[in-house]
């Protein structure tokens, strides 16, 4: 099985992290191989920012993403560059609370960023919520995989509110996301 | 792990414990990773004010008989020039790590590129001979890092480390060896001056401090070290062994993979290119196209090429207008065909495999 | 040992011309080094190019003569690998302060352990005798064939300002002075600079009136007023005379250093 998993948001959301927590989660903590690589511009914050992870059973040789199976989409912007043109085939996860435009594909709605501050108080984890309904969805990697990728990944003392993230988003995507 | 830090680690473990540099994108995670582990491990990082500074910096360093390093990518590559030149006449071992991007000048900064590969072989002026390697995976990174010091010592040259924002910025697993082999220059013997060449045309290395008293300059010198500009001979001898010591040494130097020797149309690449003609590959599987992927570049290994005894044509994807296939069509009879790729992004493998299919 | 121990005496005669003054500093130095207790397997001399620049190699340490300029990054990449050694620089005027100023300025700022000598002898002496950016206004020189336009740096000024430790002013004629303030820079953790006002008849003197050397050193002699003097003519609300520059130790301060001796 090999996953081309395409992350896109506005720079600041955690967009590269959640790629390769993502890709560390396979790795290191569930017998697959995994690479991560990143578009970025000269932004440190804002733009439309993109990260890619394959993860595979075989050895992975070429290290781009050319056509993603999966994509996980935090903002109009990166969906308008990166997830319009997604094939009838592949899976969508759209923080629906910032996407407002929806793709010919399957698309699961997360609202991750608006449960992620009302739920939790803090909308920065909006990413690790949407992690969260990731694994709940496709099962790419085991939920105790992501959750050891997660907490190797977050700074000390949000170890806590990582988690609940997670579990919002496994929870919200159980439910079937918002559509 | 990271391609960058992979690289920072490996020169770690390599035994580098004097880091210059000055930050540039993509290269910028080798210095942030040196400056974090050397002060552990009891070595010293420092940032120059500019590449020019930062070479130079690491040549004094190695003087003193400590492992050094530099980083950069295109811009600060150009700036190093003057000091790598400075560093192959008075045959300094140093280790120079360049995260290609897109050039010329300030180009594309966070975007990948095989460009600098024939400046890192003739930028500096005049004559002389260097090592590249050129890794195309994230353990590679490791691994010709550490072997990028071993070889730098043991012909004192600058080595290069020839690779790219995408594998420099690429994560993937890497295993680390518990020890890794850190051969040092070997030192002066009783009775030898400090530029006389041994057998193998290399001195031996005898670093400040231990009594030697060695002069070092960046003029034309005699076998002391001491400066002899205007003695035509001499110039000429000096000049002849500092190629010579790299050039006859390229097989024991040469380090690479062949697949399917037999083939009548073979890739040649290095760096990144040489995943994308892989996967190409694994895509087609009833193709029995040739590869040979280089780990070093420089020496050049003509020799390999013979060893495509059907070779009708030789196919070389290049992130750059075909700089090494340039090197290679003066080895060989048969057509060599660039396939240049700007821009950034690496090679689609269909796209390898439609200009095979051109070949048949 | 004796002070003639320091020279690399199997490297002369040197290339410097009659009546140079780089050969007094040289001596200066090395007397400093010697009256220390240096050992000469302890320190290194490092220069970048010219006429300066060529002094390391009449000099029996281990010694690195580098690239135009780039003295001073090579100086920090020695000191900083290896503390333990003592690190001095040679350099002149162009090689410091014209292709070489930014490092001199980063240098200061980091206030790294070494000590810079600087010849300055207001020309590019090894190039024919070009203008360099401490040739005075109005001087002749084979760029300037009109006269300097250009405003000369003040090197000292320009040490102060980024950051040195220590920083005095002698000329060739000072030999004493010279010797002591070098020797009190060897000893100062952070960067002492020290820069010598040194007649080069063959480049500057021929074309500026000062034909023999002599009246070469004279006119520093004339020119230069002590800081102590200095201080009191402005104390005083008294001029200070036109074409006078200042002698003496005008920066001794003890900011934190980079690369001082474990």
């Amino acid at each position: 099985m090999k996953y081309d998993v395409l992350f896109s948001g506005f720079g600041g959301q955690g967009i590269i992290l959640s790629a390769v927590v993502l890709g560390r989660a396979a790795a290191m903590y569930d017998g697959k191989y995994a690479v991560q690589s990143q578009s970025y511009g000269p932004e440190a914050r804002g733009g439309a920012s993109s990260s890619t992870v394959i993860i595979s059973d075989d050895p992975i040789q070429y290290p781009k993403v050319l056509e993603p199976t999966v994509y996980v989409i935090m903002s109009e912007a990166g969906f308008q560059k990166f997830g319009a043109g997604a094939p009838k085939s592949a899976l969508m996860l759209i923080d629906s609370g910032l996407v407002q435009s929806r793709p010919q594909c399957r698309c699961i709605e997360i609202p991750a960023t608006m449960k992620a501050k009302e739920v939790l108080g803090k909308p920065i984890v909006a990413n690790i919520v949407m992690l969260g309904a990731l694994v709940s969805v496709t099962g790419i990697v085991g939920f105790e995989a992501m959750e050891k990728a997660v907490l190797d990944s977050v700074p000390k003392g949000t170890e806590e509110l990582n988690i609940r993230a997670l579990e919002l988003g496994q929870d919200i995507a159980q439910k079937g996301g918002d559509a | 792990m990271q391609g960058n830090d992979a690289c920072a680690e490996g020169a770690i473990a390599a035994g580098c414990r004097f880091f210059a540099g000055y930050p540039i994108t993509p290269s910028s995670e080798v210095a942030e990773q040196m400056a974090r582990k050397l002060p552990k491990v009891g070595g010293t990082f420092i940032q120059m004010e500019d590449e020019i500074a930062s070479m130079a910096a690491i040549i004094g360093g190695a003087w003193t008989g400590v492992r050094s390093m530099t980083a950069t990518s295109g811009p600060g590559f150009s700036l190093m020039m003057e000091n790598i030149g400075y560093a192959a006449f008075t045959e300094t071992p140093c280790v120079i790590i360049n995260i290609q991007r897109g050039g010329p000048s300030t180009g594309q900064p966070t975007m990948a590129a095989q460009g600098d590969m024939l400046q890192a072989r003739f930028g500096s002026h005049g004559d002389y001979s260097v090592i590249a390697l050129a890794p195309s995976t994230v353990q590679e990174l490791f691994d010709l890092t550490v072997k990028g010091f071993n070889l730098a010592d043991r012909f004192r040259v600058p080595a290069f480390l020839m690779s790219d924002e995408i594998i420099g910025h690429l994560r993937e697993r890497v295993e680390f060896p518990d020890e890794v082999e850190c051969i040092p220059p070997k030192p002066i013997r009783e009775g030898m001056l400090p530029f006389e060449p041994e057998d193998d045309l290399v001195p031996g290395f005898t670093p400040f401090g231990k009594g030697h008293r060695v002069h070092v300059t960046g003029l034309t010198h005699n076998e002391k070290g001491y400066p002899a500009s205007t003695d035509p001979d001499l110039h000429e001898k000096l000049v002849m062994r500092l190629v010579e010591k790299v050039e006859r040494a390229r097989h024991e130097i040469a380090d690479y993979d062949i697949v399917n020797p037999d083939a009548e149309i073979v890739f040649i690449s290095y760096g990144a290119p040489t995943r994308a003609v892989r996967q190409a590959f694994l895509d087609a599987p009833e193709k029995s196209y040739g590869h040979l992927n280089l780990r070093i570049v420089w020496p050049f290994p003509e020799d390999l090429l013979k060893k495509f005894k059907n070779a009708r044509v030789f196919l070389v994807p290049e992130m750059n207008l075909g700089q090494i296939a340039r090197e290679i069509q003066r080895h060989v009879d048969q057509p060599v065909i660039p396939i240049p790729r700007l821009g950034g992004e690496l090679h689609i493998p269909a796209y390898l495999l439609k200009c095979a299919e051109e070949q048949e | 040992m004796s002070v003639e121990d320091w020279y690399r005496v199997d490297r002369l005669p040197h290339i410097f011309c009659a009546g140079c003054g780089n050969g007094t500093i040289i001596n200066c130095t090395l007397e400093a080094v010697e009256s220390l207790g240096w050992k000469i397997d302890e320190t290194i001399f490092v220069s970048g190019i010219g006429c300066s620049s060529r002094a390391p190699g009449y000099i029996s340490t281990d010694s690195l003569h580098t690239t135009h300029g780039r003295a001073l990054p090579f100086a920090t990449g020695v000191k900083m690998a290896k503390p333990n050694f003592n690190v001095v620089v040679f350099t002149g005027d162009g090689d410091l302060s014209a292709i070489g100023g930014n490092h001199f300025i980063h240098a200061c700022r980091r206030n790294i352990d070494i000590t810079v000598i600087c010849m300055n002898n207001q020309i590019y002496g090894m190039t024919g005798g070009q203008g360099s950016p401490c040739t005075p206004k109005g001087a002749l020189s084979t760029t300037t064939p009109y006269g300097m336009d250009e405003n000369p740096f003040d090197l000292c000024e320009l040490a102060t300002a980024a950051g040195a430790n220590y920083v005095a002013r002698w000329t060739s004629y000072h030999v004493k002075e010279l010797n002591q303030a070098i020797t009190f820079g060897l000893q100062k953790p952070g960067l002492s600079f020290i820069e010598v006002l040194v007649q080069c008849p063959t480049n500057y003197g021929r074309r500026n009136k000062l034909r023999d050397v002599q009246s070469m050193i004279s006119a520093m002699k004339d020119h230069a007023l002590l800081k102590e003097k200095r201080d009191r003519l402005l104390a005083e609300g008294k001029p200070i005379p036109d074409g006078m520059f200042v002698v003496g130790t005008l920066t001794d301060r003890n900011r934190p250093a980079l690369g001082v001796k474990q």
